[in-house]
């Protein structure tokens, strides 16, 4: 586990902003240029997803199935039997959203080298409304075998973890925000592997394990209890399925308190990923921040976060809680 | 005109088919003979004469590619592959047993077997994703994708329809096992089908109606489709759900029950199959 990322302070942290889907569609156009075997399958939404950028480069590897989101998965699958790289997009809400049989008998049964990129994924499509907040694709995704789950925290992360997927043959899943966000990582040297994590933030009195927006998040609860007095790890748990099990479990003996935080259904998601291993291997106090098993509705982004209790605040709460509950 | 012995051989090959469903829906106690039994003919004319294929490599990069849609018609699919040399005749009788290379629907664990069929609707897409690849990679290997009739009802299949046209897929045959009858009764009662050829027109397609039993027909159909360029072609067969068997023909019944296995000598000998 690599602690030595260098990371910005809050308010520099603030200053530099990202933005994931420009990272992936960047990300998608170089890797196209390395690797012939690289197709991209659109459903309409290539411009927004910016897989645009691919498909300028190399027309004949890029195809626009139009609002069609099943036939788009299951064209990757059979790209993919013939050996091509395939990464299919749109937005979360329709895929996997609407099509998670043909992910899961297309795709994962048969172990095919597809990789599914989905933006606007949590609350973060925010004034669209609940039909488009997709916050269950964590879970539906993560109960399918064979299927990698990934959730990078900004532009950098997403550019890399590209790459990463590229490397790793077989299915894999990665869900990215719509909003632009503020640059986590800004060492080119940071590892990026499939079932691994990085420590942004090193602590002794809690950890706070969290997934995409909500690292940022988190670095902020931890400025703020560190206030308090209260110091924090903070883990960037961009691989959720296969999880890091060593990272989770040295942060629950290390700190005998855990807090999860994720733009997804509290059911499911990354806080039930973490749940699992440390109730098996490591039992400790637990808090997980996550949407409440309800819809969403219209809004701006962060007016979602306050109200359903993704904020910062909210995370601080829940440490306060942990933290008390351990000293019992 | 085909030379009559050719198609001698070919029935041939059918009726020992007919016999192996039988055979191995009975041994495994459950299975789909209905639809099975129904396309026989047309996946017979395309391993035994039309695909360019080889048992012995079955991961060669320039076959061509039979997608089985209609997934539940297993046991046909298997009853070719092992008279095609892809595995020995006897895996027949594990067919749907624990630890079997032959599952209940096809998968990758069966040699010869290109797609894990069994969920409705999806096959079609996948030979658009296999033809795609073909031209990006200039092989000329073909894509056959074999579809059932209340597969229609799928969504899915129209939403390829319109990318296999726009794509220009010349290389890729779809074929409508056009026997009439789902699991619960006709197609045309349950959610009709018809104008079945006006449809695919209206999606452009290059459409040829066939005799489903008429290994002439069949093949004529299969070369009329690869000769048919800039679009795809569906061959839309005309066949009898339960083919061969008199008590299974036309019987919504027989889509997934099987015959007992005291019954298979008398249906085999009745039936002129043994």
């Amino acid at each position: 586990m690599e602690s030595d990322v260098q990371m910005s302070g809050t308010r520099e942290r603030k200053r530099v902003m990202g933005d994931m889907r420009t990272g992936y569609g960047e990300a998608l156009a170089e890797l196209g240029s390395i690797n012939k075997d690289v197709v991209v399958v659109g459903a309409d939404t290539t411009q927004s997803l910016k897989t645009s950028l691919f498909g300028h480069k190399f027309p004949e590897r890029f195809f626009n199935i139009g609002i069609a989101e099943s036939n788009a998965v299951s064209i990757a699958a059979g790209l993919a039997l013939a050996g091509k790289i395939a990464f299919v997009s749109t937005y979360a809400a329709f895929i996997p959203g609407k099509c998670v049989d043909q992910i899961r008998n297309a795709i994962a049964y048969p172990n095919l080298n597809v990789k599914i990129v989905a933006s606007h994924a949590g609350l973060s499509v925010g004034p669209d409304g609940a039909s488009h907040q997709q916050v269950e694709d964590i879970a539906t995704m993560r109960a399918i075998p064979n299927m990698r789950v990934l959730a990078p925290a900004d532009e950098y992360s997403t550019r890399r973890l590209v790459f990463t997927m590229a490397e790793s043959s077989g299915p894999c899943y990665m869900r990215l925000a719509r909003p632009k966000s503020p640059l986590l990582y800004t060492n080119g040297d940071v590892r990026f592997a499939i079932g691994s994590s990085n420590i942004l933030r090193d602590g002794n009195d809690v950890a706070i394990i969290a997934c995409g927006l909500m690292v940022s998040e988190a670095l902020d609860a931890a400025d703020t209890l560190a206030e308090e007095g209260i110091s924090c790890r903070v883990i960037d748990m961009y691989s959720i399925k296969p999880i890091d099990s060593d990272a989770i479990l040295k942060a629950a003996r290390d700190t005998g308190a855990v807090v999860t935080a994720e733009e997804h259904n509290i059911f499911g998601g990354l806080g039930s990923a973490v749940a699992e291993v440390v109730c098996e291997h490591n039992p400790c106090m637990m808090k997980r921040i996550g949407v409440k098993d309800t819809f969403g509705e219209s809004g701006e982004h962060d007016e979602l976060l306050a109200k359903y209790g993704l904020k910062a605040r909210d995370i601080v709460g829940a440490v306060r809680e942990v933290v008390r509950a351990k000293k019992r | 005109m085909m030379q009559s012995q050719e198609i001698l051989r070919l029935k041939e090959i059918a009726r020992r088919t007919r016999r192996l469903i039988i055979e191995s829906v009975a041994e495994a106690g459950s299975g789909h003979p209905g639809g099975s039994l129904s396309a026989v003919e047309l996946v017979v004319a395309l391993y035994f004469h039309k695909m360019r294929h080889d048992p012995k490599n079955p991961r060669w990069e320039d076959r061509d590619r039979f997608i089985l849609s209609k997934g539940h018609a297993a046991p046909l699919l298997y009853s070719v592959l092992a008279q095609a040399g892809y595995f020995p005749l006897e895996e027949l009788k594990t067919l749907r047993k624990m630890g079997s290379m032959l599952q209940g629907h096809p998968d990758f664990r069966t040699p010869g077997v290109e797609y894990c069929a069994g969920s409705e609707g999806i096959g079609l897409s996948v030979g658009i994703g296999l033809a795609l690849a073909a031209k990006l990679d200039g092989k000329d290997y073909r894509t056959y994708v074999l579809l059932g009739d209340g597969e229609l009802q799928e969504g899915q299949v129209w939403e390829a329809a319109m990318a296999a046209v726009k794509y220009r897929l010349d290389n890729l045959t779809a074929i409508v096992d056009r026997n009439g009858i789902q699991q619960d009764g006709l197609t045309e009662s349950i959610m009709p089908l018809e104008p079945l050829e006006a449809k695919w027109k209206a999606f452009n397609w290059h459409v040829i109606q066939i005799d489903g039993y008429d290994f002439e027909q069949i093949i004529d159909a299969y070369n009329e489709a690869e000769q048919t360029i800039n679009r795809p072609t569906v061959i839309i067969a005309h066949t009898t759900k339960g083919k061969g068997i008199s008590f299974m023909e036309w019987s919504p019944q027989w889509h997934g029950q099987a015959p007992k296995k005291e019954q298979v000598s008398k249906i085999l000998e009745e039936m002129g199959l043994l």
